[in-house]
């Protein structure tokens, strides 16, 4: 009975009682300790009770510290200071000892009182009418909008309101530049937002004009950097408004000649920047997000450039989002990709080029994520002994198929943000529950099969250290050392064939830095079909009368983790402009274990890991990547690159 | 108690005598719950009409000890004198006056016959049954002599052997009386329970809750959580819940044949213990005819003491509207021009005519004009009557196929939290009441709110002038809204007095404040409810409003006095809201009790008693035509009372949170309410309210029947944008305002 009615109530021990009374320099006996326990227990169920008239006569549905101290002031009980903040005070425990305090942090408040950026009301209560139900019929405004009677703005207001939508969506490039870092830095616009919100929202009308589009995309940028503005729930329109110009076929892309894809790229890094920025004003906002891109996905109808917009999102996302929604969709995708590639009719050569964009925009994904899961796969190895050459690293996908262990916390300032939480808040019947993360071997395998060798050519190893002068290979501590006796896995006892194709390849490529590797298609049927084809001869049983089927079964060790060594794209949209590019790096070294490959020779691999998000994304990137496959534009590297393979025929 | 009450009644009918009216004031300082001013409480008048039955004596006494423990003698004297009671009358009995004053008493005096004009002078304090004091400090001395009751030892191990016995009785009786007879169990469980835990037997009490308290009906569960963390003696004193249930009894009303059924078993058994809560604690209504049925019983109880009792809503209420007063409706010049434009001038004087002819006839059920003073009508007013009539002409009818317009308004940047909103009749201004103790209004309209200029500056302006009226007007502090500071606590009740010059707010500070919207300035802070104000609300005839807070009393006030007139006691638990009848002669009052008591304004009197609710009732609203009332409340559910017949006729279930705001549209066709989910729902009051008519009603028992048809009269549901709807207005041309605050 006695733990029912624990469950019922808030017991107060007479522990605590006791402490109470010796802080208070009385010395209790234990009966009426007892006795007074139960009675402070009664009598805190009495004033919570009463405190709930209050809440209830002020029409609330949340109990607050103040309902509570007027019920204790009513029955003549000194009310409890201290706790009226309206955020959530949030418990602390200490290790020893099951003890939880509310943390009471030190105020400066030298520093408050010098502050120089004075907190300002909020603003003022007002009355707004609008006509929600016309004779009880349908609401007028969609949910939302924002009510357009502008003029109840203070002049002021109205006036800056009038200035700066004009000057951004204006003509002059200044002006606009202005305007667009005011409104990063202004305070005092709080009561603007949902209108700025509502021009925002009015992308979907100018999807012919990319110029508007893009000023529209930098004035979100504007408002989700200003420091002063609580976002809330317009969180959930500017989303929106950005997810449009990532995903819809714009009435712009019709025109081959339009860049719509820089505005594609540009819009992802922004999604990803509102929503690591702000993702947590809006529950479950990622889930959506996520939803809504692998709706578009998996939709064959769309054109490629929403497919090309999705996949570019997911990246912006990060690799999470990445591995879990554009991998498991890569093979049915692939199919429609590859008729598409495979298509050489001159009425398809457009079709076809999108293609390309859509294959190098899923490559750069798929490498990142390769990369990052590698990266992360390894740093919980991170300040164990030092590196010896001869353990095998292919014992790293043994580590994340084994069911005992949690899986790798997120790298850097991924894991802050907590990707899961989001997922759990994304409610139920979602595939997440479902989702098991797909060992990296398999994975790399699989991606493999689809990129082939374009692919490989991420993990080559010796150019990895010219392009990236950042990463130096003289930190051994942050090396890993895999323990032979895990070698026995099956997985390690199959090589990877492709190693020595890249080490072949990858001085050509590197040789070419703005090429796009040669689409699998083409590899399957041209000159990367008879490399793909030799190297897995080299070490494969399996038969290549399927190239793909080759690969998938002769590729299946894990030992794949990421090097940063490709300079295709610019490496600066991985580094993050705050942080600056960490200088850890670390070194797999290692001999291939399987039984047939005794004796390879050693080979290591160097990783650059770089923070995962890239916060402000940098504009070159977002001009450079669209480059893969572009068409419309004169091309000026195709001479020293195989984009000769992308002519239109 | 009975002491206290005793000198309730005591001093209405010392009250009620004299008739000059110059003493108002004097009277008025006497008008508390309990005099404790010696002198002029007994001074005057006689009461020998009380003194006839020996009943009345008994509470005589009981009034003698009660003011003799607070060493008044000299009124002890006084009284004791004017009863004609010899002198040693007192000494004998002491704890009696426990059982006294069954509550007939307080109603056995008619003020019908005394002239109305004196009533604003004259402040009675009246009483219905189990009146109760609110004041918690004379609560002390009685408490002990409330819970001596349960001094009596039975062996605290065979109670759960009698409680489960009964239960094996009631299970095995017939169907037909096995519903009925099962009422019993809560009441006698709660005072099993007590008497468990008034004697001691905290374990056994504890016991017996943890294998009973599962089998009570569910919409006794909050007041089961109250009781179950209430473990101690201790704990009883002071427990104003616990306190409640003692005193009043439990009402049942259980058909005869179940209700020998029952006794016929507890005598054979010999169970005393049993046979003792019901003869003490519970007062079983018995009525001859068909048992109950479960859902009719379920429709009624739930409130905290049980149903109503029978007689306890038999008398007569006039709940017809009062005649109109006849108003020379000047044709409208515009109109008329038109009119004449268009050739028809004629059309208009015959619809005049019979508007006219209309508002001549007497409503049978309607009380007689002058049985409360009202206020005479200013020549503004009557304006304001015509432009009503005006507007109502142009009113559109609705229906279930013509459904109101909503307009919804949504206060921002509430961040202080908004507790109260108001609108005008003629929706002009919209006032807010905020947790942060302030007073807004609000013009809904372009026109600008303008306080009257500061003295200085009136003695400037040329008072011959035609516009003066404008000219006191400060053009330059025009503004769209005006703060009004005053309360040092949350404003829970706000209402606009029907002219627009005044607004009353009552807060948590335990005031009521009358503002004036001409200066924007507090004019008056009525003090008496010394707890929380929960609601107030003008009259629809302004000068009178009506209070109801934490002390369980809900009071009538006239703004010119700073005493109340009639203080309304005879709930169990707070007054949590109060609204006017349209006829201004009766008000209502809900509870969280879960009851719903009407009042005679001009008796005092409670005359019907509403239950059904199983939660705080948070909502009322009369029908335009007086006859009907709704109520919503925390469980969601808005039910529908026919206040003539006092009976419940219809239930509307759809709301899944506390309903805070019901409104009938101005022709009463439609019954809006708006909740804290977010909603608005529109029902069909007219098919509510014909099904009725259909039913027959003559049938003296007054048990219904309750389709369930909500979904039926269910017209609509309209969702805000999370804003939960805390008030609703009808506009005279029939157009829906709903107001509340938007929690981002």
């Amino acid at each position: 009975m006695a733990d029912r009615e624990e469950r019922r109530f808030a017991e107060v021990s007479r522990d605590s009682v006791k402490l109470v009374a010796e802080s208070a320099g009385v010395e209790l006996a234990d009966d009426v300790a007892a006795l007074l326990a139960e009675d402070v227990c009664y009598r805190l169920r009495e004033a919570t009770q009463s405190s709930s008239q209050f809440m209830r006569h002020a029409k609330r549905r949340k109990l607050t510290v103040e309902d509570f101290n007027r019920a204790l002031r009513w029955s003549n009980v000194e009310t409890i200071c201290g706790y009226g903040a309206q955020d959530a005070l949030p418990f602390r425990s200490v290790k020893e000892g099951e003890l939880f305090f509310i943390e009471d942090r030190d105020i400066n408040l030298v520093e408050l009182a010098l502050a120089t950026n004075i907190p300002k009301g909020c603003a003022e209560t007002m009355v707004r009418v609008n006509v929600s139900y016309l004779d009880g019929k349908g609401n007028l405004e969609p949910q939302g909008t924002v009510p357009t009677a502008v003029q109840s703005l203070s002049d002021d207001l109205l006036k800056y309101y009038q200035q700066i939508t004009r000057a951004i969506l204006g003509e002059d490039p200044h002006l606009m530049k202005v305007a667009l870092l005011d409104l990063r830095s202004n305070s005092k616009i709080a009561a603007l937002l949902p209108y700025f919100v509502y021009v925002i929202s009015g992308v979907k009308s100018v999807s012919h004009d990319l110029e508007q589009l893009n000023r529209l995309l930098h004035m979100v940028k504007s408002l989700v950097q200003n420091p002063y503005l609580y976002l809330g729930s317009y969180v959930r329109s500017l989303v929106s408004s950005v997810m449009y110009c990532i995903l819809e076929p714009l009435a712009a892309s019709i025109n081959p000649l339009n860049d719509h894809w820089t505005l594609r790229d540009y819009a992802a890094l922004l999604l990803s920047h509102i929503f690591w920025t702000h993702g947590d004003l809006v529950s479950g906002l990622y889930h959506q997000i996520l939803l809504s891109l692998q709706k578009v996905l998996s939709d064959p109808v769309r054109p490629l450039c929403s497919h090309y917009g999705a996949v570019v999102g997911l990246h912006a996302l990060g690799w999470k989002a990445v591995e879990r929604v554009l991998f498991p969709h890569l093979p049915a995708y692939w199919a429609n990709l590859q008729a598409v590639l495979d298509d050489y009719s001159v009425s398809n050569a457009q079709v076809k080029a999108d293609g390309h964009k859509v294959y190098g925009a899923i490559l750069v994904a798929v490498e990142r994520l390769l990369k990052m899961k590698a990266l992360c796969l390894s740093q919980p190895a991170e300040g164990g002994p030092s590196s010896q050459p001869g353990s095998v690293v292919g014992a790293m996908g043994y580590r994340v198929s084994s069911p005992g262990l949690s899986p790798p916390p997120e790298p850097l300032s991924e894991a802050a943000l907590g990707i899961a939480s989001h997922l759990q808040a994304g409610g139920a019947g979602c595939p997440w529950e479902e989702w098991t993360p797909v060992p990296l071997p398999a994975m790399y395998c699989e991606l493999y099969s689809f990129f082939g060798d374009s692919l490989a050519v991420r993990f080559s190893t010796g150019p990895g250290f010219g392009s990236y002068p950042a990463c130096t290979p003289a930190q051994p501590g942050d090396a890993r050392k895999e323990p032979p006796g895990l070698t026995s896995n099956p997985d390690t006892t199959r090589k990877m064939p492709q190693l020595t194709a890249n080490l072949n390849i990858s001085p050509r490529q590197d040789g070419s830095p703005r090429t796009d590797p040669p689409p699998p298609s083409l590899a399957a049927t041209g000159s990367g079909r008879s490399l793909a084809r030799s190297s897995s001869s080299s070490s494969s049983s399996s038969s290549s009368s399927s190239v793909q089927r080759s690969r998938s079964s002769s590729s299946r060790s894990g030992q794949r983790s990421a090097g940063l060594s490709r300079d295709v794209f610019p490496k600066a949209r991985f580094t993050s402009p705050q942080t600056g590019p960490p200088a850890f790096s670390f070194l797999i070294g290692g001999r291939q274990m399987g039984r047939r490959c005794q004796g390879r020779r050693p080979f290591q691999t160097t990783f650059a890991p770089t923070p995962s998000i890239p916060t402000i994304p940098p504009r070159a990137y977002a001009h450079k990547l669209p480059v893969i496959g572009r068409v419309g534009k004169p091309v000026r590297r195709w001479a020293c690159s195989h984009y000769s393979l992308h002519l239109p025929l | 108690m009975a002491a206290v009450q005793g000198s309730l009644v005591e001093e209405k009918d010392i009250k009620t005598e004299p008739s000059n009216d110059g003493g108002g004031n004097n009277n008025a300082n006497d008008g508390r719950v309990l005099s404790t001013s010696p002198g002029s409480s007994a001074s005057s008048g006689s009461n020998k009409s009380t003194t006839g039955a020996p009943e009345d004596q008994q509470t005589l006494l009981a009034v003698l000890q009660f003011l003799r423990k607070n060493n008044l003698t000299e009124s002890v004297e006084i009284l004791r004198r004017e009863a004609g009671l010899p002198e040693d009358s007192l000494d004998p009995k002491g704890g009696d006056s426990s059982g006294a004053g069954s509550g007939s008493a307080a109603g056995g005096v008619d003020l019908e016959g005394v002239d109305a004009s004196s009533l604003l002078s004259r402040v009675t304090v009246s009483s219905s049954a189990a009146a109760q004091a609110p004041n918690k400090a004379e609560d002390q001395p009685d408490v002990n002599v409330v819970l001596s009751a349960y001094s009596q030892q039975g062996d605290p191990a065979l109670y759960e052997v009698y409680y489960s016995g009964l239960k094996k009785f009631i299970e095995s009786v017939l169907d037909c009386h096995r519903a009925e007879l099962s009422q019993v169990f809560y009441p006698l469980f709660v005072h099993m329970y007590l008497e468990l835990v008034y004697n001691n037997h905290e374990n056994e009490a504890k016991a017996f809750f943890e294998k009973f308290s599962g089998d009570q009906e569910c919409y006794y569960e909050d007041d089961l959580r109250v009781l179950s963390s209430l473990t101690k003696k201790e704990h009883m004193r002071g427990n104003e819940t616990l306190l409640d249930f003692r005193t009043s009894k439990f009402v049942l009303r259980i058909s005869r044949d179940s209700y020998q059924l029952l006794k016929r078993h507890l005598q054979e058994r010999q169970n005393n213990q049993i046979w003792n809560i019901i003869q003490e604690h519970l007062y079983i209504d018995i009525f001859d005819g068909m048992p109950r049925s479960k859902s009719q019983i379920d429709a009624m109880s739930g409130s905290l003491a049980g149903e109503a009792k029978r007689e306890a809503n038999k008398a007569k209420v006039y709940y017809g509207l009062l005649k109109e007063p006849e108003i020379e409706l000047p044709l409208d010049d515009e109109d008329e021009e038109a009119e004449n434009e268009e050739g028809k001038p004629k059309k208009k004087k015959p619809k005049k005519d019979s508007m006219g002819s209309k508002s001549k006839k007497q409503d049978p059920n309607a009380p007689s004009q002058t049985r409360i003073p009202l206020p005479e009508l200013k020549d503004s007013d009557k304006l304001d009557k015509i432009m009503y009539m005006k507007e109502a002409t142009k009113r559109i009818r609705l229906g279930p196929d013509n459904l109101p317009s909503i307009c919804f308004y949504t206060f921002l940047n509430a961040y202080q939290g908004l507790t109260a909103v108001d609108f005008t009749d003629d929706s002009s201004l919209i006032a807010g009441g905020f947790a942060d103790s302030t007073v807004r209004v609000w013009s809904v309209t372009p026109k600008k709110l303008r306080r009257v200029k500061s003295a200085a500056d009136l003695n400037l302006i040329d008072k011959e002038s035609d516009d003066v009226l404008e000219r006191i007007m400060d053009e330059k502090t025009a503004s769209e809204s005006k703060i009004l500071y005053g309360h040092s606590g949350p404003v829970y009740g706000i209402s606009f007095s029907p002219d627009r010059n005044y607004l009353l707010s009552s807060s948590e500070d335990g005031t009521i404040r009358l503002w004036s919207l001409q200066t924007f300035t507090c004019l008056v802070g009525y003090k008496g409810h010394n707890y929380p104000v929960w609601d107030t609300q003008f009259s629809p005839h302004g000068y009178y409003f009506i209070s109801g807070g934490h002390d369980r009393v809900a009071r009538l006030w006239a703004t010119d006095h700073y005493q109340p007139l009639r203080m309304f006691s005879g709930h169990l638990a707070d007054v949590t809201c109060t609204r006017f009848h349209p006829n201004s002669n009766y008000v209502v009052t809900g509870s969280s009790d879960r009851t719903i008591r009407l009042w005679d304004v001009l008796s005092g009197n409670c005359v019907r008693i509403f239950t059904g609710h199983k939660g705080p009732i948070h909502a009322l609203a009369f029908s335009p035509n007086g006859k009907f009332l709704a109520s919503g409340a925390t469980d969601g559910r808005v039910l529908l009372w026919d206040i003539g017949h006092g009976l419940m006729f219809g239930e509307l279930k759809g709301h899944t949170d506390t309903i805070y705001s019901l409104r009938f549209s101005r022709d009463g066709e439609i019954l809006a309410s708006g909740s804290m989910d977010n909603t608005v729902r529109l029902w069909d009051a007219t098919k509510a309210f014909d099904d009725l008519e259909t039913d027959d009603f003559t049938a003296a028992t007054g048990h219904i029947h309750l389709q369930d048809n909500s979904q039926e009269l269910l017209l609509g549901t309209y969702m805000s944008k999370s804003t939960p709807v805390i008030h609703l207005h009808f506009t005279r041309r029939n157009l829906l305002l709903a107001a509340g605050a938007y929690n981002p």
